[in-house]
C-alpha cells in the first residue's frame, strides 16, 4: 500500500477550498451522461449526493436496505443542524464554527476538512429552505436558532424535534425528482454485500435483493459509500435496528483503510435501559440541555431511597441536589460537550449517586425553566420529546424530572478518506457518518447533519469529478468480468456458510453478548487489561458464532434473520479492530477515555507528543494482525490546547 | 403478562395467507410491542420455525417503517403512536391480540406483515418536491415566512409515510398522505410557484396507483400516528379546484423553479 496522502491543498486555510475548486478537473456535460456512479445509502449524505450528481448529469444508481429511501436512519435525528450564519448577531463566524468543531473533536480532526465544512454550512441552510424544509421561525418570519453543547453561540437550526426528518425528506424529494426524470435508478430493499475491484479500482458492488434473495452484480465508474455509522456493534444504541457496518467493513477488507475505529460517541441524554428484552435505546435530544438542568442527590442515602422507591426526586430540597455539571464546568454548565457530560454522569453513578431502579440514571430537570418560561413555552420547544418520553417511561416529565443515562449514539471513526473524500481504494468514496473525517475524537451536537449534507450536496459532487475526469474514456465495465463473478461467488458462499451452520443460538443472542463485551471494555471507560480481554473474548465469540448460530428460513426469500446474521458476523470482526485501536491509543481524547490517562480531577489527558495522528488501519488478512498507518495531523492555523470547558 | 397472538402468515406475494395462533409468556409491561414480537421470533427460531417478518427500523416512531394492523386498528389501539411506540402496558394479561398487515390493493403483501408501499414513493416522484437544483440559492432569510404558516407547514410535513391512513380507510384512499405533502408546500412561498402543477400531478399519480376516493369518513385522521389533520384534505381540494380553473391540465410537473 502506498503512503497515506491526505491531498490537502496548499495555501491559506480560508482559500484552500476555493483554490481547489478553481483548479480541479471537471467533466463536461456530454461526458457526464456517459459516466455512472453507484451511491450506496439514502440518508442525508447518500440522498443529497445522488440527487446532486444526477442534477449535474451523471447517471446514478442508488441503494438502500429499507423499503423506501425516505426511511434512512438520518430521519431519526431530532435536535438540529449547525451553520455559521450568525443570524443571532452573537459573534458567530465560519472561523468560530471551525474552531469549535476542532476543539470539540479534541484536536484529532484534519484542519482543512473541518474548515471546509464550516465554510459550506451556510449554503446548506439556503438549500434546505429553497426545498421547502419548514425550519422553526421567529414571529418576524426569520429563522430561529437554539444552542447546542460545546458552543457559546446560537447557531443550530431546527424543525421542532424532527430536524433530521425534515432535512432527509428535503433530500429525498430532490432525489425523487431525479428518479422521475430517469437520472437516478433506485434500488430499495437491496443490501450491499461487497465492493468489486477491477485493476485496483472500485468498479461495482454485489448486492442482495432482500425480497427475492437474489445476489446481483452492479457496475459503475465509481462507488460512493454513504451507509452511515456502526454504533450497533454495541447491540444497544440509538441507531436504527438495521444500521450496519457491512458496506464499509467489506470495503475495508478490500483495501480501504479504517480511520480511528475506536472513536465512539456515547450520548449523555438517552432513556435508561429498562430490561433484558430491550432492543434499542432512545435518545432524548441534546437540545433539552438548553432548558433542563442535570443533577443527582448530594447525599448517598437520598439516592438509595430513590432507587428503592421510598423517596421522590421532587421531595429533595434544592440544597440537597448536586448540579454536577454546573459545579464542575461553570463556563459551559449543562452545555459541555457530549463526551464530558457522559463521563460525568458515569462518574456520579459509579460513585453511588445514581437514581432509577438500577442506579444507572441521572435527572434532567425542567422545573426551573417551566417556572421561568411557562409550561407552554417548554411544550412548544420540546413537546414531542416529552410525549415520546412519557410513552416509553410512563412518567410525566412536566411534573417529575426526566431520567437519563449515556448510550452509544454515533461513530466518529469510519473509512479513512483524503480531502477529496476518497478512500485508499481509488474510485471508492465514503461520505457522511461512514467516513472518519470531520469530528476527530468527539462530535459536537448538530454537526452530523451538517457534515452529511455538506459532503453530499457541496463537497463530493466536486471532488468526484477530479477522479472521473480521466475516466471518460473508460467504457462501462461488464458485470461478466471475472472480478465480478469471483466477488459474487464469495458473497454467495458466505451466506451459504451462515445458513449451513445450523447451530443452537440465535443471531440476536450473539449480538447481545458482543454488545456487552464492547460496552464493558470498549465503552465510556477503557483500560489496557479490559481491552486485551475484549480482543480475546470477541475472537472466541466469533468462533462460537460460526459454529453455533441458528438461522431459520431460506436464503432465496425475505429473511430478516439472515440479514441480521450477515451484519453481526461483520460486527464481530469490526469490534475487535475497535478494541485494538483503543488499546493502541495510550491517551484520553474526546470520546476515547483511557482510565490510565486522566488528571487527578478525572479529566481526560491527551498526549499530543505521541498521538496527534489519525489511525488508519490496514487489513492484512483473516488471521493476520491489522497494520497501523498514521496520518500525522498538522495544525498550521490554530494552536493546539488542552480543552477547557471550565 | 401472558398473551395469545393471532398473526397473519403469508409466505410470499403469490401464496395465500392464513392466521396462525401463538402464545407468548412473561412479557414485561414496559416492553414495546415490537420487543414482544422479538420474543416471539426468538422462540420460533429456536424451534426451527420461520419467524414472523415485519418492517421496522428506527423503533422511535419516525421512520414510518413499522406497520401492523392490531386488533382492528393500524398501529394498534393507542392514539397517536406508531406500532413501535406502542407499549405492552396498553394490553391486559391473558388478552388475545390479532395482528395483520396493512390491507389495501395498492399495498400488496410481500411476506407476513410486510407490504409493498412503493406506490407512496411514486406519488412523491410525480410532484412532491420543489424544482430546485443544488447550489446557486439566495440567502435563507431572503424571504421571511410568517411563523403561523411555517408552523402549519411543519404540522403537515410531520407525516412519516407509514400508510396507516390508507389501511384505516375503507376505500384505501391516500388523500391524507397526499394532502399533507401538498399542504406543506402550498403554505410556503417557495412551494407556491409550482402549486398548481404539483397538486394535479400528485393526484393523477395517486389515482393511477389505484388508491380509492375520499368519502370523508375521517378514519385516516383518527388513526394517523402523527395526527395529521384532515383539514389538509380540504386544503388540497381547494388547491386542486383552483388549479383546474386557473391553469390548463398539466401532465407532469413543470420544471419552472430553476
Ligand atoms: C436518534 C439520533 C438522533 C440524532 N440527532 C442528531 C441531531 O440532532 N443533529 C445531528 O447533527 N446529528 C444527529 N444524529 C446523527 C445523525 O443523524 C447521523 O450521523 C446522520 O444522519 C448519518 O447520516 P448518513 O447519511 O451518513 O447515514 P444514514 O442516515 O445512517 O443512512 C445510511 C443509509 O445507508 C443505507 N445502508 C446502510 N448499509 C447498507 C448496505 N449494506 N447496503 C445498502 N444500503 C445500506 C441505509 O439504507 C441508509 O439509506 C442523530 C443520530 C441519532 C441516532
Ligand atoms: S398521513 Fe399519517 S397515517 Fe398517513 S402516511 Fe402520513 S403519518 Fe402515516
Ligand atoms: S420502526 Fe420507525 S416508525 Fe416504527
Amino acid at each position: 500500500m502506498a503512503e497515506l496522502n491526505s491531498k490537502i491543498p496548499k495555501g491559506l486555510l480560508p482559500q484552500k477550498w476555493t483554490d481547489y475548486k478553481n483548479h480541479i478537473n471537471l467533466v463536461n456535460p456530454p461526458n457526464k451522461r456517459k459516466l455512472e456512479i453507484i451511491v450506496v445509502g439514502t440518508g442525508l449524505a447518500g440522498a443529497s449526493a445522488a440527487a446532486s450528481l444526477a442534477e449535474m448529469g451523471f447517471k446514478v444508481k442508488n441503494y438502500c436496505y429499507q423499503d423506501s429511501p425516505r426511511r434512512a436512519h438520518s430521519i431519526a435525528a431530532q435536535g438540529g443542524i449547525n451553520a455559521a450564519k450568525n443570524y443571532q448577531n452573537d459573534g458567530d463566524s465560519v472561523y468560530r464554527l471551525f474552531y469549535d468543531t476542532i476543539k470539540g473533536g479534541d484536536y484529532r480532526a484534519r484542519e482543512a476538512n473541518v474548515y471546509r465544512l464550516a465554510e459550506v454550512s451556510n449554503s446548506i441552510i439556503d438549500q434546505c429552505v429553497a426545498q421547502g424544509v419548514p425550519f422553526a421561525r421567529e414571529y418576524g418570519g426569520l429563522l430561529d436558532n437554539r444552542s447546542f453543547g460545546g458552543a457559546q453561540v446560537s447557531r443550530t437550526f431546527y424543525a421542532r424535534g424532527q430536524t433530521g426528518q425534515q432535512l432527509l425528506i428535503g433530500a429525498y424529494s430532490a432525489l425523487s425528482r431525479q428518479i422521475k426524470k430517469g437520472n437516478v435508478e433506485m434500488f430499495t430493499r437491496h443490501e450491499m454485500l461487497d465492493v468489486v475491484l477491477v485493476e485496483g479500482k472500485a468498479r461495482g458492488i454485489i448486492v442482495r435483493n432482500l425480497v427475492t434473495g437474489a445476489i446481483e452484480r452492479h457496475a459503475a465508474h465509481a462507488v460512493v459509500l454513504a451507509t452511515g455509522g456502526y454504533g450497533n456493534v454495541f447491540f444497544l444504541s440509538t441507531n436504527a435496528m438495521g444500521s450496519n457496518a457491512t458496506a464499509i467493513w467489506k470495503a475495508h477488507k478490500r483495501g480501504a483503510f479504517f480511520g480511528n475505529p475506536c472513536f465512539t460517541q456515547i450520548h449523555p441524554t438517552c432513556i435508561p435501559v429498562h430490561g433484558d428484552f430491550q432492543s434499542k435505546l432512545t435518545l432524548m435530544s441534546e437540545s433539552l440541555r438548553n432548558d433542563g438542568r442535570i443533577w443527582v442527590p448530594k447525599k448517598k442515602e437520598d439516592a438509595e431511597k430513590i432507587r428503592h422507591g421510598k423517596l421522590l426526586p421532587t421531595a429533595i430540597a434544592e440544597e440537597d441536589r448536586d448540579y454536577y455539571l454546573e459545579r464542575r464546568y461553570p463556563a459551559f454548565g449543562n452545555l459541555v460537550p457530549r463526551d464530558v457530560a457522559s463521563r460525568a454522569a458515569k462518574e456520579r453513578c459509579d460513585a453511588g449517586f445514581g437514581v432509577g431502579e438500577t442506579g444507572l440514571a441521572v435527572y434532567l430537570d425542567f422545573s426551573d425553566s417551566i417556572n421561568r418560561l411557562g409550561k407552554s413555552t417548554i411544550e412548544a420547544r420540546y413537546g414531542n420529546l416529552f410525549q415520546m418520553y412519557e410513552k416509553i417511561v410512563d412518567e410525566n416529565p412536566y411534573k417529575t424530572p426526566m431520567m437519563i443515562y449515556p448510550a452509544v449514539h454515533y461513530t466518529m471513526g469510519g473509512l479513512w478518506v483524503d480531502y477529496e473524500l476518497m478512500t485508499t481504494v481509488p474510485g471508492l468514496f465514503a461520505i457522511g457518518e461512514a467516513n472518519f473525517s470531520d469530528h476527530g475524537a468527539n462530535r459536537l451536537g448538530a454537526s452530523a447533519l451538517m457534515q452529511g449534507l455538506a459532503d453530499g450536496y457541496f463537497v463530493l459532487p466536486y471532488t468526484i469529478q477530479n477522479y472521473l475526469a480521466d475516466q471518460i474514456r473508460v467504457p462501462k465495465f461488464s458485470t461478466d468480468l471475472p472480478e465480478f463473478k469471483q466477488t459474487e461467488k464469495e458473497a454467495t458462499d458466505r451466506l451459504q456458510r451462515l445458513m449451513n451452520v445450523k447451530g443452537n443460538q440465535t443471531v440476536d443472542s450473539f449480538h447481545r453478548r458482543l454488545g456487552l463485551i464492547m460496552w464493558d471494555n470498549v465503552g465510556m471507560g477503557r483500560n489496557e487489561a479490559g481491552l486485551k480481554n475484549a480482543i480475546v473474548e470477541i475472537a472466541k465469540l466469533r468462533e462460537e458464532f460460526w459454529k453455533d448460530v441458528k438461522i431459520s428460513g431460506e436464503p432465496n426469500e425475505i429473511n430478516p434473520e439472515l440479514e441480521k446474521a450477515g451484519r453481526v458476523a461483520d460486527f464481530l470482526e469490526l469490534g475487535e479492530l475497535m478494541a485494538r485501536d483503543a488499546l493502541n491509543r495510550n491517551e484520553s481524547c474526546g470520546g476515547h477515555f483511557r482510565e490510565e490517562y486522566q488528571t487527578p480531577e478525572g479529566e481526560a489527558m491527551r498526549n499530543d507528543e505521541d498521538f496527534k495522528y489519525a489511525a488508519a488501519w490496514e487489513y492484512t488478512g483473516e488471521s493476520a494482525e491489522p497494520k497501523l498507518n498514521k496520518e500525522i495531523l498538522d495544525y498550521e492555523f490554530i494552536e493546539v490546547k488542552q480543552r477547557n470547558y471550565k | 403478562m401472558n398473551l395469545t397472538l393471532k398473526i397473519w402468515r403469508q409466505k410470499n406475494a403469490t401464496s395465500k395467507g392464513r392466521f396462525v395462533t401463538y402464545k407468548v409468556n412473561d412479557i414485561s409491561t414496559s416492553s414495546s410491542f415490537l420487543e414482544m414480537m422479538d420474543v416471539l421470533n426468538e422462540s420460533l427460531v429456536m424451534k426451527g420455525e420461520d419467524p414472523v417478518a415485519f418492517d421496522h427500523d428506527c423503533r422511535e416512531g419516525i421512520c414510518g417503517a413499522c406497520s401492523m394492523y392490531i386488533n382492528g386498528h393500524p398501529h394498534g389501539p393507542d392514539k397517536a403512536v406508531t406500532t413501535c411506540q406502542l407499549h405492552m402496558r396498553k394490553f391486559s394479561d391473558g388478552e388475545t391480540i390479532v395482528i395483520e398487515p396493512w390491507r389495501a390493493r395498492p399495498f400488496p403483501v410481500l411476506k407476513d406483515l410486510i407490504v409493498d408501499r412503493s406506490a407512496f414513493d411514486k406519488i412523491i416522484q410525480a410532484g412532491g418536491y420543489i424544482s430546485v437544483n443544488t447550489g446557486g440559492i439566495p440567502d435563507a432569510n431572503a424571504i421571511p415566512i410568517p411563523k403561523v404558516k411555517a408552523d402549519l407547514s411543519m404540522d403537515a410535513a410531520a407525516c412519516i409515510g407509514c400508510g396507516a391512513c390508507v389501511a384505516a380507510c375503507k376505500n384505501a384512499s391516500a388523500m391524507l398522505f397526499v394532502s399533507a405533502k401538498v399542504s406543506q408546500f402550498a403554505l410556503l412561498p417557495q412551494g407556491r410557484i409550482e402549486a398548481a402543477e404539483r397538486v394535479q400531478a400528485m393526484v393523477a399519480e395517486m389515482d393511477k396507483q389505484g388508491f380509492g376516493n375520499c368519502t370523508n369518513t375521517g378514519a385516516c385522521e383518527a388513526e394517523c400516528p402523527k395526527e395529521i389533520s384532515i383539514s389538509n384534505i380540504a386544503r388540497m381540494n381547494r388547491e386542486f379546484l383552483s388549479a383546474k380553473v386557473c391553469a390548463p391540465k398539466v401532465k407532469e410537473m413543470n420544471e419552472g423553479g430553476g
